[in-house]
């Protein structure tokens, strides 16, 4: 069995914005609102060109279990549904919504009734919340579990991305309803813990939060140590508790739950006022910026208003959804700021610039780093041999594509991506596998019959 | 639209590269290069100019001649050619000396396909086929500065079976360098700066050096020999630290470097008791660079959370 501490990078923290209260954003003239931001299901629109919405008037129905209903953070007419490609290059639905400035909330907006654990849960899913740590899992998915599984609440405010404070604003700027999101969750689901995991890179937050928490049965706030990735789930719940989750296993099959401190503050203030996630607090940073800062922005804000706002001393080379160690780069600027978009980072030319891979001196450093014990310089070799029994035994499936190896390697082998490329290719070996396995099993029941 | 980068993630990188660990490595070697100049004269800096000048130049022939890209400027090249200078003595014959930077680079580096894929240390092979072609010049001893010996001879020659003639240095010379040997490998002082200097920059880890100097301490010690002189005398100090360290020709793991040091250390205390060499630290190496793809595959890390199928 595991024992020991985990391993990670001391990344750079970069975190210039911690000061800048958001401000708000003035209201963009047009959103686009995709209709997939959540692992699962896409939305299904429920308006047509031509319709008034308001803020936080539903756009679109949760399109299945697995998904989440979309409102609009605007108030204006829909001006038509079109089709773009998103940062992860598939095709996806989005409303685009002519803006009128006048922001006027919709009459519909009031407090949900939350009286045991399943109006909670349904609540949350009319609230819209996915994972907004970077994930966007559904979070009513999530919190749909036996109370009696659950030992631990995890809140995860450990926000271990280089440039990002939005989570830590949220921690400064609405603690009560960081708490009062963990009252409800202790109410609805008595665990014995509920922690709040912050990096030690913040104190002030580790303060504020175990003020804010006191006479709160079973909270406490564990302090991190700085090494990312502090943040990332698995990580998140062996630091905090000790329990390591088994390959194919989720969180509640160790008794936690793990929920990010931004979600937890827009599910609270749901149930507080009515008022769905339709906006979000992005930082804004990296070298072309002018003038970093954190911003209050509707969903579906087209990064360049965003940009703009925070002022460009250069052309942006490459723009990021979230942090530098597992941000998505984006392939224009007209790409629409999601709910789970914790920040915009956009680059100068020269940290643009992708670093050119020399020969693995094998160094090691990639093993040496890798929060899962995993080896990528020898899942990069299995990969190019094309060996996935290797890859299977390597256990490449168990990546989280944090960043780590591909960050410490001299070489700058593209390791994540391997690593992603190596996934895809066991899944399809996998697959293969099983289809056999099924047309053996077929051919020898048909010969049986016979 | 304009023209973005799009790529995977991340999008910072730490500061190392191949170039900068391979010039830490240069810097931590720069406190030996001085003790071979003071001990042994300007006639060390020649060689180990001379070294390092061809081995780079083999390297850049090598993938101007086989149409691959430069990778002179990563600087393992000069490192090589430096390490194998430094397990010289000083009085080699140049044009040996050149010799063995060629094989060091061309036939142990170079045709397993470059940085990161030769299986044996470039500069302890090329070492030890010296060794065996030039005996002679390979074991001419150079008398050390700052000593009134009028022998040579290393002090492991002299404390070995055959007994070469001698007074041994010591405990002192010993640490300092003053004393017979390769011109790198005397100072103990240098080396040890120099070692510490790569944990320091966390270029190499304490587990090898540690495993292989330790190893051969206590074994020493319970074959009734004098362990701290056993410790610094001939290639051990170089050896853990330089070159039993190397990247591409030893375990990534922990457990791996503590294995692989601890063999190091065995067979060098082998073959200084019981061998026919005085010495065996480049034998030890060797003999542990063949081994170390078993060692890697017994030492893999445990996945965590993996759950064997």
């Amino acid at each position: 069995m595991f024992s020991g501490k985990l391993h990670g990078i001391h990344a750079p923290h970069r975190k210039n914005t911690v000061d800048r209260v958001p401000v708000r954003l003035p209201v963009p003239p047009v959103i686009t609102v995709p209709m997939s931001m959540n692992i699962g299901a896409p939305a299904k629109p429920v308006v047509k060109p031509g319709d008034e919405v308001k803020v936080g008037q539903m756009i679109a129905e949760a399109g299945g279990f697995m998904s989440a209903p979309i409102y609009s953070g605007v108030s204006g007419k829909v001006k038509r549904l079109d089709e773009i490609v998103s940062a992860n290059g598939r095709f996806d639905t989005v409303v685009v919504i002519e803006t009128d400035g006048q922001q006027t909330v919709w009459e519909g907006v009031k407090p949900p009734v939350v009286t045991d654990k399943d109006s909670f849960v349904e609540a949350v899913r009319q609230c819209g919340c996915v994972g907004l740590g970077g994930a966007g899992f559904p979070t009513s998915v999530k919190l749909n579990v036996d109370p009696d599984r659950v030992h631990a609440i995890i809140i995860n405010g450990a926000e271990c991305e280089p440039y990002i404070t939005s989570d830590t604003r949220t921690m400064i700027d609405s603690a009560d309803d960081v708490i009062y999101g963990a009252q409800l969750l202790q109410k609805y689901y008595t665990a014995d813990r509920i922690v709040i995991g912050i990096e030690d890179n913040k104190p002030q937050c580790v303060k504020i939060m175990q003020e804010a928490g006191k006479g709160v049965p079973g909270f406490e706030v564990a302090s991190l140590p700085a090494l990312y990735p502090q943040g990332g789930e698995k990580v998140l719940i062996y630091n905090t508790t000790g329990e390591i989750v088994p390959e194919g296993k989720l969180p509640i099959d160790v008794g936690a739950i793990v929920i990010n401190c931004t979600t937890l503050a827009v599910i609270a203030k749901y149930i507080k006022t009515g008022m769905p996630l339709v906006e979000k607090v992005v930082t804004v940073d990296g070298s072309a910026i002018a003038n970093p800062q954190n911003v209050i922005v509707p969903v579906g804000t087209p990064i360049q208003n965003v940009l703009d706002f925070a002022g460009l001393k250069c052309e942006p080379k490459k723009v990021l959804y979230g942090g530098p160690m597992m941000g998505t780069s984006v392939p224009s600027l007209e790409a629409p700021v999601m709910k789970n978009t914790n920040a915009i980072l956009a680059f100068d030319a020269k940290d643009a610039e992708d670093p050119v891979p020399s020969s693995c001196i094998r160094c090691g450093r990639c093993v040496a780093h890798c929060p899962f014990n995993l080896m990528p310089a020898a899942i990069e070799s299995a990969y190019n041999n094309k060996e996935p029994e290797k890859l299977k035994a390597l256990k490449v499936n168990l990546c989280m594509e944090c960043g780590c190896c591909s960050f410490s390697c001299p070489a700058r082998r593209p390791l994540v991506q391997v690593n992603k490329l190596a996934k895809a290719m066991l899944n399809q070996y996998n697959a293969e596998q099983k289809a056999a396995a099924e047309k053996k099993a077929a051919k020898e029941k048909e010969k049986e019959a016979v | 639209m304009n023209n973005m980068i799009v790529s995977v993630n991340p999008h910072i990188y730490a500061k190392d590269t191949t170039q900068t660990i391979m010039r830490d490595v240069l810097i931590a070697l720069f406190p030996a290069v001085i003790a071979s100049i003071v001990f042994f004269g300007v006639r060390a800096l020649l060689v180990e100019v001379v070294c390092v000048a061809v081995a780079m130049a083999c390297e850049w022939a090598f993938e101007k001649i086989t149409n691959r890209p430069i990778t002179v400027m990563d600087l393992s090249a000069a490192v090589t050619g430096l390490l194998l200078a430094l397990n010289l003595p000083a009085s080699i014959p140049i044009w040996q000396a050149m010799f063995g930077s060629f094989v060091a680079i061309v036939v142990v580096k170079q045709f397993f396909g470059g940085i990161g894929q030769n299986f044996a240390n470039p500069a302890i092979t090329a070492r030890v086929i010296m060794l065996v072609a030039f005996s002679g010049a390979m074991t001419n001893w150079t008398v050390p500065a700052f000593t009134d010996a009028t022998s040579t001879a290393t002090p492991l020659a002299i404390l070995s079976s055959e007994g070469a003639a001698g007074t041994l240095p010591t405990l002192a010379q010993m640490f300092l360098g003053a004393r017979g040997g390769s011109m790198g490998e005397t100072s103990c002082l240098a080396l040890l700066i120099g070692g510490l200097y790569l944990i320091c920059r966390r270029v190499i880890t304490w587990h090898t050096p540690a495993a292989f100097l330790g190893t051969v301490l206590v074994l020493t010690a319970l074959l009734g020999q004098q362990p701290l002189y056993q410790v610094m005398a001939g290639g051990l100090f170089i050896g853990a630290f330089f070159m039993a360290t190397d990247y591409t020709t030893s375990p990534p793991t922990p457990a791996g470097k503590l294995i692989f040091g601890v063999g190091c250390g065995l067979i060098t205390v082998l073959i200084r008791v019981w061998g026919n060499y005085p010495e065996g630290v480049s034998f030890s190496i060797l003999l542990m660079n063949i081994l170390n793809p078993y060692i890697c595959e017994w030492t893999k890390t445990k996945p965590f959370g993996g759950v064997q199928a």
